[in-house]
């Protein structure tokens, strides 16, 4: 059996830049995969070539031994990859169980339904006591389970959190770490890119370090960040000898 | 499962019923010609500002083309009944196929656009459909068509004719505004609604949620388009006679969505509200001032629209309180 997911040799270039280069690694069945790499690395550039966003200009994504770089964001939404996004796009205009019915509606055709899936995925979030507030009047840590929400609304394999808990109290981020290992103990297999070292490190099974577009190191979290490579690029030369 | 969204929907079949009531009885004591028409105009544009609203309102396309589409509905079934003898109940509602239609036809190169650019070519396409009317003689050019009195038939539901009592075509406009009502308190409550105002919201996460962008887009023009080509098919009945500077011009384009916008762009009650205010107060303003010849009636009217735009961008429907959400975590939260 393949891996969920397969990142082969995939390039992406903007305008001569390249955000991505020759990148390879594999997403296994029901494991949190953390990316991790300094700023622009390339992090939310291979997030948008697995989502569909973009298409990569070299190089094969494969979803269960199928290709899907070159599929649209529908496309890869309904075969099962979902996703939530650094800036958060919540629709503002609704309400929070409008956003997540949303979701529910690209399984579901009828409403009744679409709403039961959706307040089944609020109560499984920790919104339901937000189901009728505006979407745009939710904190900034509510926003961001909101857009888990929605996306598990569409009943994923793999899900792809960006920055989910960046920007979070302590106290926020640890309940956000609560909710990725409930995910994934639901079944859905979890990638995610993220800054907070101290909480990404405890609760991945396995990290990618990307670097100027490249894969630097993949591995078990506590060897990946004991590797002199990966502190050099973080922390420069003068460190890695230390 | 009743949940807030349930109760809203159930209340507003509830309160639009007991509109339709109201306004069904409104013109029965009124028997003076002017206000009669008053209602009639103000009714019909309330449903053409709910058709506007399914694509401009829901979908977040701002169209600025529905004349088109309003004068296609117009000039088919008003042609179907001069050049073929087809009576206008049937040839509107090929008039409102041809306007769904013809917002397809608008919407396969337009829609590739985005935000302004998209209402920008819209204004475009309305121009042109104008200027091919005013230069067709088929379809009476400038000139425009007359819609004859079938003597043969008389006064006649089938033919939406009748020569005196007004009061029938004020049930004709307050069908049509109430089934485009309908029309979009279905959308509101269904698979469609919803994509479609996520759609509007934020089309890159509409995507990662497998919403297909240009075809929510398009099913929503041929809605908006075939609603309002049957308004237009009504109105030329109504007042008995066509042409492109009737039915065509570019002014109506905005005319149509303005009762939408100022009530409130995406809500059920919006349009309603919106030209319950300014269709009469543009008549108003035009009887009493409109003499002056110095615009002052225009002064007025958009005045109130910029009042309105910067006092309540959400729109006057919002100052009566409609579609306010239970603050957050009410009791809808527990019973769901």
């Amino acid at each position: 059996m393949p891996p969920l997911l397969e990142v082969d040799n995939v390039s992406k270039s903007f305008g001569g830049v390249a955000a991505n280069v020759n990148i390879s690694f594999d997403v296994r069945e029901g494991e949190i995969l953390g990316l991790i790499g300094p700023n622009g690395a390339g992090k939310t550039s291979l997030f948008n070539a697995i989502s569909g966003a973009v298409t990569p200009d070299a190089g094969e994504i494969r979803l269960n031994g199928r290709r899907i770089s070159g599929l649209s964001p529908e496309q890869c939404a309904l075969l099962g990859i979902a996703r939530t996004f650094q800036v958060v796009r919540s629709f503002d205009s609704m309400t929070v169980l409008e956003n997540v019915m949303v979701g529910a509606f690209s399984r579901l055709s009828r409403t009744r339904r679409a709403m039961a899936r959706a307040l089944e995925t609020l109560a499984f979030t920790g919104l339901a006591a937000r189901v009728d507030t505006p979407a745009h009047s939710l904190t900034p840590a509510e926003k961001r389970r909101l857009e888990v929400a929605r996306a598990l609304a569409t009943e994923p394999r793999l899900l792809l959190l960006d920055e989910m808990l960046t920007g979070l109290t302590p106290v926020e981020a640890q309940s956000g770490v609560q909710l990725i290992r409930d995910v994934r103990a639901r079944g859905v297999t979890v990638m995610m890119v993220e800054h907070v070292m101290e909480v990404l490190l405890p609760l991945v099974d396995r990290a990618v370090v990307l670097d100027l577009g490249r894969v630097l190191t993949i591995g078990a979290p506590q060897d990946v960040v004991q590797n002199p490579d990966v502190i050099r690029a973080y922390l420069g030369d003068r460190y890695a000898a230390a | 499962m009743e949940t807030s969204i349930t109760r809203r929907r159930r209340h507003e079949l509830i309160i639009g019923a007991t509109l339709l009531a109201v306004l069904a009885l409104l013109p029965l004591p009124i028997h003076d010609v002017y206000t009669r028409n008053l209602i009639i105009i103000t009714v019909l544009f309330a449903g053409l500002a709910q058709a506007w609203n399914v694509l401009g309102g829901y979908c977040g396309q701002i169209s600025l083309s529905h004349a088109l589409y309003f004068g296609v509905g117009a000039y088919v079934s008003t042609l179907l009944l001069t050049r073929a003898g087809i009576p206008p109940t049937v040839g509107m509602f090929a008039g409102g196929a041809l306007g769904g239609l013809m917002a397809l036809l608008v919407g396969w190169p337009c829609f590739r656009l985005s935000g302004h650019y998209y209402a920008i070519a819209t204004v475009v396409v309305g121009e042109i459909g104008y200027l091919l009317a005013l230069n067709w003689d088929w379809i009476g050019g400038a000139t425009g068509i007359n819609i004859p009195y079938v003597r043969s038939v008389g006064d006649s539901w089938l033919w939406l004719q009748f020569r005196i009592d007004k009061l029938p075509y004020h049930y004709a406009a307050l069908a049509f505004a109430a089934v485009a009502w309908l029309v979009a308190w279905l959308i509101e409550g269904s698979r469609w609604g919803f994509v479609w105002r996520a759609v509007k919201d934020d089309p890159v996460a509409a995507r990662s949620l497998a919403v297909r962008i240009f075809p929510s887009k398009m099913a929503a023009a041929a809605i908006s388009g075939a609603l309002t080509g049957i308004g237009g098919a009504i109105y030329a009945q109504y007042v008995g006679y066509i042409d492109p500077d009737s039915v065509l011009y570019g002014q109506l384009s905005i005319l149509i969505p303005l009762p939408a916008v100022l009530g409130g762009v995406g809500t059920l009650w919006g349009p309603l509200v919106g030209a319950a205010v300014l269709i009469p107060l543009s008549e108003l303003t035009r009887s009493y001032l409109g003499g002056s010849g110095r615009g002052v009636d225009l002064m007025i009217y958009g005045a109130l629209i910029i009042l309105v735009a910067l006092a309540r961008p959400q729109g006057l429907a919002s100052l009566i309180g409609v579609r306010v959400r239970a603050p957050a975590g009410a009791d809808d939260a527990a019973a769901a």
